[in-house]
């Protein structure tokens, strides 16, 4: 990225979002107020937040259905279907903000996207409806996308019942999740105690149990955890009041039938078979108390000559809360190509690996190799310009999703860690540095180049590092987050991890002898 | 920098209310897991499963309640372990000890509402008697954490963990 592209992205308006975006956040911000005090005891001005987010849709399919839930929070009436109008509401709102911020983002980069094809039989999605929600007139390239997704099931999934598939195993765990999130909305967060966090447990074990509703286990089971450290949360004074409404939002959505089991093979969207070379830029790595992603972002050659393509390609492992740090690569262990190549910096061949529309490859690893040694930064340099970067699925339109690998460098770095690239200033995010990696904020502030994904959060972008070229006893290193793939390389971290003697072999044991009785 | 926890900062609050990804539940402390292979604190207790030294097929649930203090420990069939003479017995005393590695001396005196002296160990200033618990209950949430460990992975991309930011160690 070069100063006059981070000057183009950082010299819009407050929030570099636009207008439009920015008055979007406003109404979220007034809709997420008033999950805090839960749906079933609003005071007039949070009813009044509901009524101003449904009145911004008041010109779209969705209108109808949102000025009715609206009407049922202030009548204390509210049903499942209200809610789940009220979360469409937002996750369109929230999927419009997302739409403005990566426009401007890959304005500023240059950088050209894929466009998301359209679902055969499914004509709304293909163009747009035109129905613009009102509250986004400046944000024109987002309100397209966000009135496609009013027009699908996602949004409506109770009128459509002919685009149902006609077994739903997994129904009545939906139906139980829809349950515990109605309960949560009424109650507000304020209101949640150890019961109504606990009434959870069962719905999220049940969801393990389908690998197609991992997405909404993973999801649930994160969100509950929160939950249940801040009880008592009446007491609480600071609340992650979009976070949390952003989750359940999200959860209510997944809920939906046909959302995740719409295809009955459990796999989203139809794949493209790709063949070729994979230049890693990075792994970013995703965590909490059960789960563990580790998500590489990388370039592909395809072996046809074709395009190459930004993609990522994803390991996600359950775990519990006190594997942690270095232990935590012991977990994707039967993936011993993908580590070997986070680990030793080197390329790989693939071979017939789905493609997913949104740019995911989907990893087999008996179907790749580790191949010549590729340096991170040099990647960036040479293969991610012309790059193409993919789609983004309707569903997964929201900010927190935007991870843009991009290369910076001849930056002098401020004395609070920030990039001041040409005398523009970019905040990065040394708190999001994963601890299973060598990658520290000290390494960080002694580089000179950096590979890192761009983020938007809480208002403003920010770059995560994946990778820096530093000094370090005046010799050059690169340093990355994936190092440590096959363990640390570092002796002190190596003795670190010998002291927590083996997590994961102990629990495993005890797993073996205590499960099956 | 930035900094987004609740009280690290003037505009921490607000920051805390309008970030997306955060990490909320603060990361646990790698501890060896062999004698106490299990602990947390929920249920307004903080709770675990104790090895026996002995039989290693068996295991002692322990269990102190926030408040009161009042502890329990028995083997997970609910018989009462042999080691309460009217006071806690080794296997709550490890529970402590490991719980305060686990999660730190502050969050285990916070959640259990007990004023530890500064020098003192937080399991000498619990007041509590012994109260029967039963054990089942925090047995199969030990049996449901281990569960944990046979749910297969998964290659296909999990978008909802991008909430879920992995974080470092401030250094
Ligand atoms: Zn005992």
């Amino acid at each position: 990225m070069l100063a006059v592209q981070l000057a183009a992205l950082l010299g819009g308006e407050s929030g570099n979002a636009g207008a439009g975006a920015e008055e979007a956040l406003a109404l979220l911000d007034g809709f997420d107020d008033a999950l805090v005090h839960g749906l079933a005891r609003l005071a007039d001005e949070r009813a009044d937040a509901v009524a101003a987010l449904a009145a911004a849709f008041a010109a779209t399919p969705l209108g109808d259905r949102l000025a009715e839930a609206a009407d049922a929070v202030v009548s204390g009436s509210i049903t499942q279907e209200h809610l789940t109008a009220l979360a469409g509401g937002r996750v369109a709102l929230s999927g419009a903000v997302h739409d403005a911020l990566l426009e401007g983002l890959d304005t500023a980069l240059g950088r050209e996207r894929a466009e998301w094809p359209p679902t055969p039989g499914d004509p709304q999605t293909a163009g747009g409806t035109g129905a613009h929600p009102a509250a986004q007139p400046a944000a024109q390239p987002a309100a397209q996308p966000a009135a496609q997704l009013d027009g699908q099931p996602v949004a409506q999934p109770s009128t459509q019942p002919s685009t149902q598939p006609p077994a739903q195993p997994a129904g009545n765990v939906l139906g139980g999740v829809r349950s515990w999130l109605r309960e949560l909305a009424i109650t507000g967060w304020r209101g949640v105690d150890h019961d109504l966090v606990s009434a959870a447990d069962q719905v999220i074990e049940a969801l393990l149990a389908v690998p197609e509703l991992r997405r909404l286990a993973v999801l649930l089971d994160g969100f509950a955890a929160e939950l249940r450290a801040s009880c008592p949360i009446g007491s609480v004074e600071h609340l992650p009041v979009r976070r949390w409404a952003d989750l359940w939002t999200r959860a209510l959505l997944l809920s939906q039938d046909g959302v995740l089991t719409g295809d009955p093979t459990g796999e989203p969207r139809p794949a493209a078979m790709v063949s070729g070379r994979l230049l890693v830029l990075g792994v970013d790595v995703h965590e909490h108390g059960t789960a563990v992603q580790f998500q590489m972002h990388a370039v592909l050659e395809p072996a046809d000559g074709g395009t190459s393509r930004l993609v990522r390609t994803s390991v996600t492992v359950a775990k519990v809360d006190t594997i942690v740090g270095t232990a935590l690569w012991k977990l994707p262990q039967r993936h011993k190509v993908l580590l070997a190549a986070l680990a030793d910096r080197r390329s790989i061949e693939i071979a017939d690996v789905p493609l997913l529309d949104s740019g995911d490859l989907v990893w087999h690893d008996d179907r790749a190799f580790v191949s010549k040694p590729a340096d991170p930064l040099a990647t960036a340099r040479l293969c991610l310009p012309g790059a193409l970067a993919p789609a983004v699925p309707p569903l997964d339109r929201a900010p927190v999703r935007i991870a843009e690998p991009v290369l910076v460098e001849g930056y002098k770095v401020t004395k609070d860690g920030s990039f001041d690239l040409g005398g523009t200033l970019l905040a990065v995010d040394t708190e999001r540095l994963p601890d299973c990696g060598p990658l520290t904020p000290k390494l960080v502030a002694a580089s000179s180049a950096c590979v890192g994904l761009m983020r938007w959060d809480g208002g403003r972008w920010t770059l995560q590092p994946l990778a820096v070229q530093a000094k370090v006893k005046r010799e050059a290193v690169v340093v990355a987050t994936g190092d440590w793939a096959l363990g640390p390389t570092d002796p002190k971290a190596a003795k670190a991890e010998a002291r927590a003697a083996d997590a994961v072999a102990v629990l495993q044991e005890r797993a073996g002898r205590l499960l099956r009785r | 920098m930035t900094d987004r926890s609740p009280n690290g900062s003037p505009n921490g609050a607000s920051a805390w209310a309008r970030h997306s990804r955060l990490r909320v539940v603060p990361p646990v402390q790698p501890r060896k897991l062999a004698k106490v292979p299990f602990v947390e604190l929920a249920d307004g207790r903080l709770q675990g499963v104790v090895s026996s030294g002995s039989d290693i097929g068996r295991v002692y649930v322990s269990s102190i309640a926030a408040g009161t203090h009042n502890y329990n420990c028995s083997t997970n069939n609910n018989r009462p372990c042999g080691g309460l003479y009217g006071s806690p017995c080794k296997h709550l005393r490890a529970l402590v000890a490991e719980a305060v590695v686990q999660y730190g001396a502050d969050r285990v005196s916070r959640y259990l509402r007990v004023e530890v002296p500064e020098g003192a160990e937080p399991a000498d200033c619990l007041g509590g008697v012994h109260e029967p618990a039963p054990a089942a209950v925090v047995f199969s949430r030990f049996l449901r954490h281990l569960a944990y460990l046979e749910v297969p992975d998964t290659t296909l991309p999990i978008p909802e963990l991008h909430w879920f930011p992995a974080t470092g160690t401030v250094g």
